[in-house]
């Protein structure tokens, strides 16, 4: 049964924003260590469906929840302590945000508010993420200096590198190529390469072609609708079941 | 031959360009005077303060009792007055306000019981200063019990200004980028961690400005503290600080400096000019003391 083993079972979920419904009731689940794609153009409830994962949806006031969302077969929305539950979860904005702290503070923020005191500890655990996120070679020297000094794009690893501080086991990554230049996405891309033997990954992209890069299975969303999820190749060959998904990794719309 | 000549006439000047650029000029000259009448009549009634207050100015007359009816003499007892007044009122109505403004702007929910609370704050904040006074009169002098105070005024005070510092306080924290809450939620990271570790150090500056824009508002008004506390003439230890007591009348320099100019005649003319320098010297003193704190907080910050 692949229910059993999956990370994420979505089953019925519904989201609205006051009497305005943005998810008709999509169902999916998500695999241990797959990097799971979800594409669709704008407006389709792909950065809505990410908060309703990680529960940030909670601090939207006239957002309702319909149907579940499952981790490891526990109604997240059930959890006992919400904290705890959104640091197993790891999430990167479009657009990158470097908190107006050091580049060592960013990443040291999150561990030290739930309690980690250690200054070796701190110190390995931000040389890790730094590391993972690709980004330790170029500011291992100036730890001290302020994150938003950065550049766009190492900003954006450095998100990343701050999503990685509180070890999550899943990475969700919400567009996180739209404002950074080719190279460095590459580069990233190669890092979600490595992470994905540690952590399952939710790909949301508008690339369609990073997509078909990077992920394992794809799921396209239109419109709030699951039109398609399916092995990436699949999705990608041309034969989707759905024509409309055709249509848009052809290019015809979207 | 066509193409050279339309190019060098893209350089020539147009009576558009000419218009354009003469326009600018006086949009800039006018601004600049606009800041200039600002800046102008400070400087001219600073330094016509200082003129008129040279003769009386010294240590003494910032310890010394007043004498021969104010005439003559010091004012140590309004000096002190006055810091007691702004200091209580201060300890008073800062952290209330800052934590209602963080309660109003990260934590509650739109609905119309937040919605009255703000229209409630907005108005209270645009309510005269004597409104305040009678009411400080009524609720802490008379219902309160404690009489004709140092305590009673400074809780008149406090009144008076915190529903700006809480509309103040709310301004700083609703300029903090909603993308860095956002950030930090997604690190699993708690409200109050957020506000403190995130929110409060990238508005602290906002917040202790609007602070000390009130400290002078509290410094300089007479009506909220003529009622409730501040009296005419209080003898006390010449030099000493601590020569209040809570429920004890005081001095005030607003009070003294309005009774010296107009209820006792025949006051040498640097005596008030004199009172009046040392009352703009309490509030610079207070907002060098948050400056003080402003930059203290830059330099050690730990977040």
């Amino acid at each position: 049964m692949v229910a059993e083993t999956a990370k994420l079972n979505i089953d019925g979920l519904k989201l609205s924003y006051g009497s305005k419904q943005v998810i008709h009731g999509i169902t999916f689940d998500i695999q241990p260590n797959e990097i799971f794609g979800v594409i669709g153009p704008a407006q389709s409830g792909k950065t809505s469906m990410l908060k309703v994962i990680n529960r940030t949806i909670d601090f939207t006031a006239d957002a309702h929840v319909e149907g579940t969302v499952k981790m490891e077969g526990q109604n997240v929305f059930h959890v006992k302590d919400v904290y705890e539950y959104r640091r197993r979860i790891g999430m990167v904005a479009p657009l990158p945000v470097g908190l107006p702290l050091t580049i060592y503070d960013n990443v040291a923020f999150a561990p030290r508010s739930f309690g980690m005191k250690d200054k070796d500890q701190l110190d390995e655990l931000v040389q890790r993420c730094l590391e993972q996120a690709a980004l330790w070679d170029e500011v291992k020297d100036r730890l001290d200096t302020l994150g938003t000094m950065l550049s766009g794009g190492q900003q954006q690893r450095l998100t990343i590198a701050r999503a990685l501080s509180h070890q999550p086991e899943v990475l969700c990554l919400d567009e996180f190529s739209i404002a950074i230049d080719p190279v460095t996405t590459m580069k990233i891309e190669d890092v979600l390469k490595e992470l994905r033997n540690e952590m399952t990954i939710i790909l949301v992209t508008n690339l369609v072609q990073q997509a078909r890069r990077l992920a394992d299975r794809t799921m396209f969303l239109l419109n709030g609708d699951l039109i398609e999820v399916d092995e990436t190749e699949k999705i990608f060959s041309g034969n989707a079941q759905e024509t409309k998904t055709n249509e848009f990794v052809s290019g015809a719309f979207g | 031959m066509i193409e050279a000549a339309n190019n060098a006439k893209k350089f020539t000047e147009t009576t558009v360009g000419r218009n354009c650029r003469f326009t600018e000029k006086i949009a800039k000259s006018v601004f600049f005077l606009m800041t200039l009448t600002m800046v102008l009549p400070l400087l001219l009634i600073v330094g016509f303060l200082f003129y008129k207050a040279w003769p009386a100015l010294s240590i003494d007359f910032v310890l010394e009792l007043p004498k021969n009816g104010m005439r003559a003499g010091g004012i140590w007892p309004a000096f002190l007055g006055t810091l007691y007044l702004v200091l209580i009122s201060l300890v008073i109505a800062a952290p209330i306000g800052v934590m209602a403004a963080i309660y109003l702007n990260e934590y509650a929910k739109e609905n119309w019981f937040t919605r009255i609370i703000n229209l409630a704050v907005i108005n209270l904040a645009g309510v005269p200063s004597i409104v305040h006074a009678l009411f400080g009169l009524g609720a802490f002098v008379l219902a309160a019990g404690l009489g004709r105070s140092v305590l009673a005024a400074s809780l008149t005070l406090a009144v008076m200004t915190l529903p700006v510092i809480i509309a103040s306080t709310k301004e700083a924290l609703s300029a903090v980028p909603m993308s860095f809450r956002q950030a930090s939620w997604n690190m699993g990271v708690s409200r109050w961690q957020t506000i403190r570790g995130i929110v409060m150090p990238n508005s602290i500056s906002g917040i202790l400005t609007g602070i000390i824009l009130q400290v002078s508002r509290a410094a300089g008004e007479t009506a909220p503290i003529m009622f409730t506390g501040v009296v005419f003439y209080k003898a006390i230890e010449k030099g000493d600080l601590l020569a209040y007591g809570l429920l004890d009348q005081c001095m005030a320099l607003a009070m003294h400096l309005y009774t010296i100019s107009t209820q006792v005649p025949n006051v040498p003319d640097a005596v008030p000019f004199a009172t009046a320098v040392l009352l703009l010297g309490v509030v610079l003193l207070v907002n060098a003391l948050s400056i003080g704190l402003r930059i203290y907080l830059r330099t050690h910050r730990k977040w």
